[in-house]
């Protein structure tokens, strides 16, 4: 292991290591932590200039609430919510079959196209922008949730083939070899053997996409005008105009934006890591 | 007997069409879903764009559904040579490739310095970790809150550093300071690296949850090796855990890469290109160009989409060369 383990360094050694642990994790999230306690300050404290010690009375569920009859902020939750889910099984649906095919099965192009879905997956999406919005205005999908998702459903598909094509690959051939001899039809193949296998990947995937297609801020504001299909990214700019100098009110809505992919980080750690990581890293 | 042979050959030779070639249709039928979509919003949109930057085109169509735009050959990009935005923003593409590298190193420090096994490790990593969950939007707001001089932590820390509190004869109090506050993201000269600065944070984040997997699966042996032949510290760092990395720096260096070619929300959270252009970048100022509120300039934009696209596509290249290397190898 390096660096060393801290235990063979002695007592002293270790004692000061974790008491550093804490001061060290502290500076870190510093700004978030300073976030934090101004969402639970009150508007007195924010106007009396009291935005960065300890607050003098405690605001959360006011301020938390207040968010929410303010302003469109539940909508907002709710289109994320919308968007994100769809999204997120659509592409990995897309991606175990689009894996299966790239892994499986030995066809000429099937090197290119699995490097098709890899460089789309790493393009600017400045590229997309003029296109995508234009065909979902002509379609009527501009200003719609179904516009949202169905664009990053198509585009996440690119990351999820990437994983899910080296996921299945590092599985044993042998098991659709023998399946085939067997004479498994290859959709029986595909369902019943190699499906169950890769469910660590389908749970890396669905976490990890749920993440991005949750914080994503640039196509929200290239497929939506108004409120009604607005997800929370975007929502929390328009507060931001909204609640001027109500720093209180805007750190409260920032961070009910960051809670979903939060949650999903803690219960999920393990295969979001695993997901981010490409694969590569084991 | 032997027509019965005959015939059961047969019947086994002869199978339909689909059956014969199973295993060439197969994959197609599994791809197909996932190609058609990828095809409509990711592959045939590029085209289009590289096609309508030799446009101009405010978007619109005319009644009987054509679109308006006009034919100019390659005068966007003409006009882009021109253009000091477009400078300023690739400048500023730069300086985000540069400084955002850091995040490599600085990921593997903090890798490092988490890599032990004392109670509650698993909570700090994580912690750690915490600043790549949430959204660049909210990171943005943060900084920007951060950043505030008159009352954000830069503010109030240099305050109380450099500035006197006095109370003016309405009892109001003021600060008389030695130095003015520095207003971060106001300041042309700084506010990008402001921006950088926060890019950072969850960027950091992110590489060290690479390099702590890395880390896990560093050989034992040849580290206790080389503590017997007497490595230790950067020596043993650079030459047996480094190299030992590579998958990791690899990844780490790809994703920070387009990362940091892709910034956009923090920009616009944060300054929204300003003070005076001067904290665009590409993919902002395309945006800021094609969708303005002077009118939709969809071909000028989609010039600037293809130049960073035309940046982007040597990294692309250069990962998919990597790739392709490991593949042949692989075998």
């Amino acid at each position: 292991m390096f660096p060393r383990p801290i235990e063979k360094s002695g007592a002293t050694a270790k004692a000061a290591y974790q008491a550093f642990l804490p001061i060290a994790l502290i500076m870190w999230l510093l700004p978030l932590l300073a976030i934090f306690l101004t969402s639970i300050r009150s508007a007195a404290d924010i106007n009396s200039g009291n935005v960065f010690g300890w607050p003098s009375e405690f605001a959360l569920i006011e301020n938390y609430a207040a968010v929410f009859t303010q302003s469109a902020a539940a909508q907002y939750m709710l289109n994320s919510v919308l968007i994100t889910v769809p999204s997120v099984v659509i592409s990995v649906a897309l991606a175990c079959l689009a894996g299966y095919a790239l892994a499986i099965y030995r066809f000429r192009v099937a090197l290119p196209l699995f490097f098709l879905f890899v460089a789309g997956n790493f393009i600017p999406f400045q590229i997309l922008m003029v296109p995508v919005r234009d065909m979902s205005v002509q379609t009527g999908l501009y200003d719609t949730i179904a516009g949202q998702f169905l664009f990053h459903a198509a585009f996440q598909t690119g990351f999820c083939t990437l994983f899910m094509r080296n996921f299945i690959k590092a599985l044993p051939f042998d098991l659709v070899e023998s399946a085939r001899i067997e004479g498994v039809a290859e959709w029986r193949i595909f369902w019943y053997v190699v499906l169950p296998l890769v469910r660590p990947a389908i749970a890396a995937l669905a976490v990890l996409i749920f993440t991005f297609v949750w914080n994503d801020f640039f196509w929200a504001n290239v497929l939506t005008q108004g409120e009604s299909a607005k997800p929370i990214t975007a929502g929390v700019r328009a507060l931001n105009g909204q609640f001027v100098n109500n720093w209180h009110l805007v750190s409260a809505a920032s961070l009910l934006a960051a809670i979903p992919p939060v949650v999903c980080f803690f219960l999920m750690q393990r295969h979001f890591i695993a997901g981010l990581t490409l694969g590569a890293v084991k | 007997m032997a027509d019965a042979v005959v015939t059961d050959t047969r019947t086994r030779t002869e199978p339909g069409f689909f059956r014969r070639n199973k295993l060439a249709i197969a994959p197609w039928i599994f791809l197909i879903p996932a190609l058609i979509f990828f095809a409509i919003y990711v592959v045939i949109p590029i085209f289009e764009s590289l096609w309508l930057s030799l446009y101009q085109w405010n978007g619109l169509y005319d009644a009987e559904g054509n679109s308006t735009a006009v034919w100019v050959g390659f005068e966007n990009y003409a006009r882009l040579w021109g253009d000091p935005n477009f400078w300023t923003s690739l400048r500023n593409n730069i300086a985000w490739l540069v400084l955002y590298m850091l995040a490599v190193p600085a990921g593997l420090f903090i890798a490092l310095f988490l890599n032990q096994t004392v109670t509650g490790m698993r909570f700090y990593k994580s912690m750690f970790f915490f600043p790549f969950v949430i959204s660049q939007v909210v990171v943005g707001l943060i900084f920007g809150w951060f950043y505030n001089p008159d009352f954000g932590v830069v503010g109030t820390v240099w305050k109380a550093i450099f500035c006197e509190e006095t109370t003016n004869i309405l009892g109001n109090t003021t600060f008389r300071c030695e130095r003015p506050v520095p207003d971060i993201l106001s300041s042309e000269q700084w506010a990008t690296y402001g921006i950088i600065a926060a890019g950072l944070w969850p960027q950091i984040a992110y590489c060290m949850i690479l390099y702590l997997t890395g880390l896990n699966n560093v050989a034992a042996d040849q580290i206790e090796a080389a503590r017997l032949d007497g490595a230790k510290g950067w020596k043993m760092l650079w030459y047996v855990v480094v190299p030992q990395l590579k998958p990791a720096t690899f990844i780490a260096v790809v994703v920070t890469v387009i990362g940091a070619l892709r910034s956009f929300d923090m920009i616009a959270i944060m300054t929204q290109g300003g003070p005076f252009g001067s904290t665009n970048v590409l993919s902002h100022y395309m945006f800021e160009v094609a969708i303005s509120e002077y009118g939709e300039r969809y071909g000028y934009g989609s010039s600037i989409a293809t130049v960073l696209f035309g940046i982007m596509l040597i990294f692309i290249s250069y990962f998919l060369w990597r790739m392709y290397q490991d593949e042949k190898g692989g075998r």
